[in-house]
């Protein structure tokens, strides 16, 4: 059946594409049928372009395999948050409803450069403000490996649907843990490149300073394949990095010759290993860290002293740059509008409390508080210096060791609802993830087994340098062959 | 007059006269048709990004350098964060806490003393588009084309005393920005555009007042009367024994008064902070050294030049060098008739005038420099009289003709021979025998009277030097 094909890697179909054994079109309608059979269930997709898809497939079959073109006729979904000419961007949320943008993101264009068929974009919360995709104003994405449980979020959709075999691979944004988080919940390979890596034109800014897109697969191979073709300078994002861009699939295919992981340094972060963090989860993480000790890889402590900061760190950062950047939703030029305004701070007024959820409206005040006159120095500034702080941690760890590693999230994925009456708590679901983004470092998630209790997905997260996104995907996928993780999920 | 001393700094924004906006490549063409010069960036869509525009950087600290100020190594914009539906963002990049020109200062000349007002800052921002309010419909609509056009904004310290200090503060400020070919200067259409901060206090206070914050002045006699109202204003406050509130005011040009716009409370909070989409600005010294080498002679060294170089006098040299385009004007003509100082009065009495009824300026002049040149020399060598080249200037002015050519189809050469003058001179002579009997008699002063009747019977055209010449050798 169909399904069997669905579940086959990126590069595994690409590879039959590219051979011809199945057209572009095949190719897509299994996806699409797969979408259809599981949808009822998970909500992943928001909006699928199905006729859209199917004409670029023809098209793309017409013309023949590219070689050159490193995703040639791969289904792939697309967040939300990332904008994609002629098909709605709403990033989860009411007040961009209808909004359709004229231009791609420069990661989408990547994407059609390669040649992949963009099926539609996937669920997640709004604004990516969220653990757990219930931040959605349009559905509640549930996690194939358990309808009950949430996919983790913000990419919530993105990770669904690849765990499901909707698509090969999806693109996901990471704030705070927005790819890896859900990524881990959903048992997928999720990487957040060092910032600047992917250029950040065309995804709706949350917080400007933290945001990264990234590939979210079921294999790292998948993930190089998927990074290699977003990744690189970008004139239209001055963030963006002038670095040269390797071949991350090449690179990854040449280590893999070698297999093991002598001389490899793993840190291990004394904070990230202890308390807060479900059994369950420390004992697949540690069976990984055996494992790879098995490879030869040397494992030391390392410390990240300033981990207790980051939560309250990240949160001011973020909201403050998210009540700066969601100003724009004003209902003048786009999105919803209030029809029963008479005058114009009604219409601002109406048109944003009716557009924007809870969630986002809770961190535009809390973001507009920080960055107000008499209380910027205590809190945003303050949470500038800490940064740099929190990013002299890694660097210091990464003195002594080549890539840390600890869990990705202190517990499997919860159940819906679990946690929404509580955003605290919801909030310190990012603890280990966070970090990251606050020091613009490039970080994975990989699945290393289900818990012991929950039967849920657990995933291991790597950290490594800037631009060590190369080291990152040859130490993961030295780990995920040795591990062997379960990957075809049981909730569908 | 007062009690009390004024104290007035100035906020100007000038617009830069780069080709496309500040982030984005749409052009910054005037007069366009609502929102044709727009895209996803300056319209604000979601996702997009800003990019510097390099020229931007370059002609904001040309400025810097032209009026002394440190050019920073690194500067970080920041967003200035407001709602209003010109503002597509919702936030206006700019520069804050670290702008691109720091603690220059600029000499003014007020009644002959000088004056040097010190520069706070220069940073670099965007401007807003436009609100439009419809007259027939109960609707307004926005204009985006101004949206993103580069501004600078000039910051000076508290140092003018006088509404006559802050206007000469402006205007100097006003012809370097031209000088350096950065901004057209109109204040008319907005591209050069002022707000002042007023307040008093008893003379020997050193603490300064309650200010009140001016705008809407579009012109330098706005900004002239709205201070001198403004410092009356609070003076009979402070007479009253009354406070002066901080609050913004803004200019009404029919009655001549500034009235509350907003108050203190009613301030907004702008949130100022870096904005995470453009990485601090690094200028380094190569670069800074390369502009500073492109900076052209700017008024004042050219005013000193004028002086040494031409002779002229230095209140002279100041109406020649307020205006960049006057002053190439005034060089041109100079050079082509080798004449610097007649060269200079033609332009300030005759040229100057003209231009102003016109409402020209000096680069859109019709008369070309050369025939200006022509003209000068026409006098000077004797061929036409001063009297005729004033009387024959509106008319080869406005059609921009030929002097050399136009006196001779008119026949307006002046009667230098001694032959035809002569005779002339004698008729008068022997017309007014009384007047002649009286001179002879001692009364001089009938010299004037002769020339007079002599002019007038040669119909202005007779060379005056002559004139007196022959009358002085007759009348002996």
């Amino acid at each position: 059946m169909s399904h069997e094909l669905c579940s086959l890697s990126l590069t595994a179909v690409r590879d039959l594409l590219r051979s011809g054994e199945i057209t572009a079109v095949s190719a897509t309608r299994t996806c699409l049928a797969r979408i259809a059979a599981t949808e009822p269930k998970l909500h992943a997709v928001l909006h699928l372009a199905a006729d859209a898809a199917l004409a670029e497939a023809a098209r793309l079959d017409a013309a023949g395999p590219d070689p050159d073109k490193r995703l040639w006729g791969v289904p792939v979904l697309v967040k939300d948050a990332i904008c994609t000419k002629g098909l709605p961007t709403t990033c989860g949320s009411k007040i961009l409803e209808n909004f359709v943008p004229f231009y791609d993101a420069t990661a989408v264009a990547g994407l059609k450069a390669a040649g992949a068929v963009i099926l539609g974009k996937t669920n997640m919360d709004e604004f990516a403000m969220g653990s757990s995709t219930e931040n959605s104003a349009y559905q509640t994405t549930a996690n194939p490996w358990d309808v009950a449980k949430v996919p983790g979020g913000s990419s919530g959709g993105s990770a669904a649907a690849v765990s499901s075999g909707q698509c090969f691979g999806a693109l996901g944004t990471d704030t705070g843990g927005s790819i890896r988080q859900p990524a881990s919940f959903c048992g997928i390979v999720g990487i957040k490149p060092t910032y600047g890596r992917v250029s950040r034109y065309g995804l709706v800014a949350y917080g400007s300073s933290l945001d990264q897109i990234g590939p979210m697969t079921r294999t790292v191979e998948d993930a190089a394949a998927m990074l290699t073709a977003i990744a690189g300078h970008d004139p239209k994002d001055s963030t963006s990095a002038p670095e040269a861009t390797p071949d991350y699939e090449a690179d990854l295919a040449a280590w893999a010759g070698k297999g093991d992981l002598a001389g490899v340094r793993l840190g291990l972060p004394d904070e990230y290993w202890g308390e807060g963090v479900d059994a369950e989860v420390l004992d697949c993480c540690r069976a990984a860290v055996d494992a790879a000790r098995g490879l030869g890889a040397e494992v030391v402590r390392v410390s990240l002293p300033h981990t207790p900061y980051a939560v309250a760190t990240y949160y001011i950062v973020a909201m403050a740059e998210a009540s700066s950047n969601l100003a724009r939703f004003d209902g003048v030029r786009y999105g919803y509008r209030d029809a029963s305004a008479t005058d114009l701070a009604g219409l601002y007024e109406l048109s944003r409390a009716k557009g924007f959820g809870p969630e986002v409206q809770r961190r535009i005040v809390i973001g507009t508080y920080v960055l107000s006159a008499g209380y910027y120095d205590a809190y945003y500034r303050k949470a500038a210096q800490v940064r740099r702080l929190i990013r002299q941690d890694f660097l210091d760890a990464f003195a002594s060791c080549d890539v840390i590693v600890g869990p990705t999230s202190p517990f499997a994925a919860f159940g819906i609802a679990e946690k929404t009456e509580d955003p605290l708590q919801m909030y310190l679901s990012d603890i280990f993830t966070i970090s990251l983004n606050l020091a613009g470092l490039p970080g994975m998630s990989i699945p290393v087994g289900l818990g012991a209790k929950s039967a849920m997905p657990v995933g291991l997260q790597l950290f490594g340098p800037a631009f060590g996104e190369t080291r990152l995907l040859c130490t993961a996928k030295a780990v995920m062959d040795a591990v062997r993780p379960p990957m075809v999920p049981r909730g569908i | 007059m007062s009690r009390y001393e004024a104290v007035i700094g100035l906020e100007v924004h000038a617009q830069l006269r780069t080709k496309s906006k500040i982030f984005c490549s749409c052009s910054t063409a005037f007069g366009m048709e609502p929102n044709e010069n727009v895209c996803a960036v300056c319209s604000g869509m979601p996702g997009v990004l800003p990019v510097l525009n390099e020229k931007v950087v370059e002609y904001a600290a040309k400025m810097g350098l032209a009026v002394g100020c440190r050019v920073n190594a690194a500067s970080v914009f920041a967003r200035k964060n407001y709602f209003y539906p010109d503002l597509p963002k919702g936030y206006q990049i700019s520069q804050f806490e670290t702008p691109i020109c720091e603690h220059g200062h600029l000499a003014v000349t007020v009644d002959g003393s000088e004056k040097v007002v010190g520069i706070t800052r220069i940073h670099m921002e965007e401007d807003a588009g436009k609100n439009i309010h419809s007259a027939t419909e109960n609707a307004s609509f926005v204009d985006l084309n101004r949206t993103g056009v580069p501004l600078i904004e000039i910051v000076s310290e508290p140092d003018m005393r006088s509404a006559e200090e802050a206007v000469a503060y402006l205007k100097a400020l006003r012809s370097i920005l031209v000088y350096l070919g950065i901004c057209d200067g109109n204040m008319e259409e907005g591209s050069f555009r002022c707000d002042a901060n007023v307040s008093l206090r008893p003379f020997g206070q050193a603490e300064l007042g309650t200010r009140a914050e001016l705008k809407n002045m579009n012109s330098f006699r706005h900004v002239q009367k709205a201070i001198e109202y403004e410092i009356e204003r609070q003076a009979d406050l402070l007479d009253d024994g009354q406070a002066v509130i901080q609050e913004t005011r803004l200019y009404n040009v029919d009655k001549g008064v500034t009235a509350s716009m907003r108050g203190k409370e009613e301030a907004h909070d702008y949130r100022y902070f870096p904005d995470p989409d453009l990485v601090p600005l690094v200028v380094t010294d190569a670069q800074l050294a390369a502009w500073a080498a492109e900076l052209p002679e700017l008024p004042v060294a050219r005013r000193d030049r004028f002086v040494s170089q031409y002779g002229l006098t230095p209140k002279d040299a100041d109406v020649l060098t307020a205006e960049r385009d006057v002053a190439d004007y005034f060089e041109e003509t100079a050079r082509l008739c080798n004449e610097p100082k007649k060269a200079a009065n033609w332009i300030m009495s005759e040229l100057l005038r003209e231009l102003n009824q016109a409402a020209l300026t000096a680069a859109a002049c019709p008369l070309p420099p050369a025939h200006l040149a022509r003209l000068v020399t026409l006098v000077e060598s004797g061929k036409i009289s001063g009297k005729i080249g004033k009387q024959i200037f509106p008319e080869i002015f406005a059609q921009g003709l030929d002097p050399e050519t136009y006196v001779d189809q008119k026949g307006l050469s002046q009667i230098s021979d001694s032959l035809a003058l002569e005779s002339a001179v004698d008729r008068v002579l022997a017309d007014n025998p009384d007047e002649v009997a009286a001179y002879k008699a001692g009364k001089t002063k009938l010299m004037g009277f002769f020339v007079g009747q002599i002019m007038k019977a040669t119909k202005g055209q007779a060379n005056p030097a002559l004139v007196n010449e022959l009358l002085g050798k007759k009348l002996a």
